[in-house]
């Protein structure tokens, strides 16, 4: 099938339309706009839903209804956007909802600046919402796998009865690649024994995340934490390059994943057994993979455009058995090749300290630095 | 081999156009590549880059701090990016809108005046494509018939008449060769 040069965000528009999203409901907000607006577009061309909602708030809370009917249905916005949909991803969570958010990072706290961030790690996949649920999480690290990945977030949401939420950033969402779209697939016809449909001639059917039974809710809670097991053991995705004879081991996600695989190239060139691990799904992590990569290797280097927040998920996996180190770049600054390789470098050399937390040790060097 | 360009210039002259089309040339050549711009609270008339990435494997970082190659077409461009060429590389300069020479000795300096050129050909908008032209002319990355092909190809019907004219005006970049 013939390449198609896209725009990250619109990539991800086109494939959500591809999978068969019934329903959008978003609000602008730089640099996750080309979303909205190609759906804006597209959706009422193709017959479908597109709802420019007065917030965020509006926009999730809307999402949530639709979502009851058992159609696909979506939302996207970046960084600060998020922070106002927190409350209904809880609701939707709590009703166990199939629906996929999608997140284009920005640099932050706060209203921040548009330049790219991952910064929302923690919030996205260590929850965000209040009370206690779990949302898969998938990295997209190019167009084609943003393109991939919206349509597997359908899937899984459907399979699991989840949410499930696109995480990607400024770079990505901003960037041209050639990608192959997927078929259009037809929109779905049958819909869920618990969607709300229309109850003539049967029972009704009743969807609502209060719960005012502690006991009922705590089994509603081990229900789904026994689908969360199922989807840890079924679902984890990671991509892997030079590892076989690799003593050091470079972890990233995303943009910042790609950027340390040319890092690694360029490391490997000059002689060092260097290799990278780039999570896909943040969450279910892959715990697995890399314990077992820091069986084989001396040191792993965590690198993330935020303070240290992929860091504590890897230092738990590695459990001691490699010493971990850190790079940051905050605030919405790009991090670039040569600064992962100089840190590759450093590590390479040895005589590494191994006094405090990685995060500590970072900060120190940077100050260092100035 | 992975070969990275940055155009850089105002608002308004073409700059993320030209990265595109070479975006475009290189993806129906079957290459590898990535063209990301510069994104900010800017305006018509700011200054404004991009950078494409052509390469036979899989892209890592789409941004770098020292590109092959650069065009700049205005003199913010040239004080910008005249340090960032690597050495070897191609710095294609708009002479129409700069007041001084490079003083990089160790990169391939291409001096073009684009917008008398373009202005020549009748429509002085075509400057950014005898830009294109000269840097195809000194960086062997993609042939000039590629980029032709690709202007064909994606440049919406509607400005089909302006194919030979924008074909003339990358043929009178490419005469630019570097000393």
């Amino acid at each position: 099938m013939a390449k198609e040069l896209m725009k990250g965000n619109e990539a991800v528009a086109e494939a959500a339309i591809r999978a068969g999203v019934t329903a959008y409901f978003g609000y602008p907000i730089t640099p996750q706009t080309e979303l909205l607006e190609y759906m804006s577009r597209r959706m009422p061309e193709l017959g479908r839903v597109f709802v420019q909602a007065e917030s965020e708030l509006a926009a999730i809370n809307m999402v949530y209804g639709a979502a009851c009917t058992g159609r696909r249905v979506m939302s996207s916005s970046s960084s600060p956007g998020v922070s106002l949909m927190m409350e209904g991803v809880s609701y939707i969570a709590g009703t166990e909802l199939p629906v996929v958010l999608v997140d284009v990072m920005r640099g932050g706290p706060g209203l921040g600046n548009i330049a790219p961030g991952q910064g929302d790690y923690n919030q996205i996949v260590h929850g965000g919402g209040h009370g206690e649920y779990r949302a898969i999480v998938l990295a997209p690290g190019s167009v084609q796998e943003s393109v991939d990945l919206t349509v597997l977030a359908f899937d899984l949401a459907e399979k699991y009865r989840s949410i499930v939420v696109v995480l990607s950033d400024g770079s990505i969402g901003q960037m041209m690649e050639p990608c192959e779209l997927p078929p259009m697939q037809p929109l779905k016809t049958k819909f869920p024994d618990w969607a709300v449909t229309g109850s003539e001639g049967r029972d009704r059917r009743f969807l609502s995340s209060i719960n005012l039974d502690p006991a009922a809710q705590e089994r509603m809670n081990f229900r789904v934490m026994r689908r969360w097991q199922e989807i840890e053991a079924n679902e984890v995705r990671y991509k892997e390059y030079y590892m076989e004879d690799a003593r050091f081991v470079v972890i990233g996600f995303g943009s910042t994943g790609r950027v340390a695989l040319s890092a690694v190239r360029a490391a490997r060139a000059e002689g060092i057994p260097v290799g990278l691990i780039r999570p896909v799904t943040l969450n279910p992590f892959p715990t697995k993979a890399i314990a077992q990569a820091a069986q084989q290797a001396e040191v792993m280097l965590v690198v993330e455009m935020n303070n240290g927040q992929m860091l504590e998920d890897v230092m738990l996996a590695a459990d001691g058995n490699a010493m971990v180190e850190f790079y940051g770049r905050m605030g919405g600054v790009f991090m670039l090749p040569e600064e992962v390789l100089s840190e590759i470098c450093r590590i390479a050399a040895g005589g590494l300290s191994t006094e405090g937390h990685p995060r500590d040790r970072w900060l120190n060097r940077s100050a260092q630095k100035k | 081999m992975q070969t990275e360009i940055i155009t850089a210039g105002f608002g308004g002259q073409g700059v993320l156009f030209t990265g595109q089309l070479l975006t475009y040339a290189a993806m129906d050549e079957g290459r590898e590549v990535t063209w990301i711009p510069s994104y900010g609270p800017e305006m018509r008339g700011g200054t404004a880059n991009c950078t494409v990435v052509i390469s036979d494997e899989e892209i890592g970082s789409p941004m770098v701090s020292d590109p092959q190659a650069v065009i700049a077409m205005n003199l913010p461009s040239l004080d910008k990016y005249e340090g960032k060429v690597r050495p070897g590389g191609v710095l294609v300069v708009n002479e129409s809108m700069v007041d001084r020479a490079v003083s990089r000795q160790d990169i391939k300096v291409v001096m073009v005046k684009a917008n008398e050129i373009a202005e020549e050909l009748g429509d002085k908008r075509m400057m950014n494509m005898v830009l294109l032209g000269a840097l195809i002319a000194n960086l062997p990355v993609i042939p000039l018939q590629a980029i032709e092909k690709a202007l064909a190809g994606h440049l919406p019907e509607r400005h089909h008449k302006m194919l030979p004219k924008n074909y003339e005006a990358l043929k009178r970049g490419a005469a630019h060769l570097a000393q």
